[in-house]
């Protein structure tokens, strides 16, 4: 839940709005562009001080969500 | 009243460096000066900008390190609160023909001009991306543009600043962040004032202006690209030569 907050917090500062997410929330309805995208992974892996790798193929934020724990879990 | 923008800018010590920051700070702009150079060096332009009312703080930084120039950028965000203008100047020069080159002085020089303008934008654009705004204007050469014996190094690295700007314009004209670049003539500075009289009219011939540019030229060149009035202009080179290269 922890990092769903924090992720929800970045993803509404990279969109410049107060975002609405859940576990459920697809990226395809957050219309994130390519620039987003790179620097959303960029915040995450500052935040969390860990590395996501180039070519993520999510389509969920609650996926984002178990990649993040699981990188952090393995550090 | 309109909060003040915020200008990063390199080599910003003294020179044209030092005329750029007067001449943004003329506008109501708050400056960040990076340079290699001691503080001390660097009093006069500190000085003057306290004079212009803006707010202006020092930081020495080598451009060519990596890991110091995102350190200055995180520094400067923290104190300025933003990042709106980055103006690449920072730039040395070690001549010798290619023949006689050393290693080391083609390396250094790229160091320097190129890569520090690599690491200034890798560093400011996440900042820049966030905002919706950024104005970057790097310094080039009309060296770059039209190679100039004794100088391989230099003119890569200002050929090198070219490809860069228009790439960063491609990269981020989505985020309303402009980059272009200024390439400058022969401009008047210590260098060319030690010139003989003969040695000069050799070079006016070559201007079709027929003089030599001052450091205000460019000044106000940047002052363009970075105000409304340029925000429809990315991925320029803007010669400001006397029509030297045409």
């Amino acid at each position: 839940m922890e990092t769903l907050e924090k992720l929800k917090e970045i993803l509404s500062e990279c969109k410049g709005e107060d975002l609405d997410i859940t576990p459920e929330t697809t990226f395809d309805e957050l219309d994130f562009d390519s620039l987003d995208k790179v620097d959303i992974v960029m915040q995450i892996e500052e935040a969390y001080d860990i590395s996501l790798g180039d070519n993520m193929q999510l389509s969920t934020v609650g996926e984002l969500v178990a990649k993040i724990d699981e990188a952090v879990a393995n550090k | 009243m309109a909060e003040n923008r915020v200008a990063l800018i390199t080599g910003a010590g003294r020179g044209i460096g030092a005329k750029i920051a007067l001449t943004l700070a003329s506008e109501n702009i708050d400056i960040a000066v990076v340079d290699y150079g001691e503080e001390s060096a660097a009093a006069e332009t500190m000085s003057a900008l306290a004079a212009a009312g803006v707010k202006a703080k020092y930081y020495r930084c080598d451009v060519s390190d990596f890991t110091a120039t995102k350190a200055v950028v995180d520094a400067v965000v923290k104190e300025f609160g933003k990042i709106d203008i980055l103006v690449n100047n920072a730039g040395i020069t070690a001549d010798n023909l290619i023949l006689r080159m050393e290693e080391a002085d083609w390396d250094r020089v790229l160091n320097i001009n190129l890569k520090g303008c690599f690491n200034m934008i890798k560093h400011v654009t996440p900042y820049m991306m966030r905002k919706r705004y950024g104005r970057i204007v790097s310094i080039s050469s009309v060296v770059g543009l039209m190679g100039n014996a004794g100088q391989a190094n230099y003119a890569a690295s200002k050929a090198g600043i070219v490809g860069l700007t228009k790439t960063v314009a491609k990269e981020f004209g989505a985020r309303n962040i402009t980059a272009n670049a200024v390439a400058p003539g022969f401009i008047k500075t210590a260098m060319t004032d030690a010139l003989t009289e003969e040695q000069k009219k050799e070079m006016y011939k070559l201007i079709p202006l027929g003089c030599l540019g001052e450091t205000d030229d460019i000044a106000n060149a940047v002052k363009f690209l970075t105000s409304d009035a340029a925000r429809y202009i990315t991925g320029v080179v803007l010669k400001v030569d006397g029509g030297m290269y045409i």
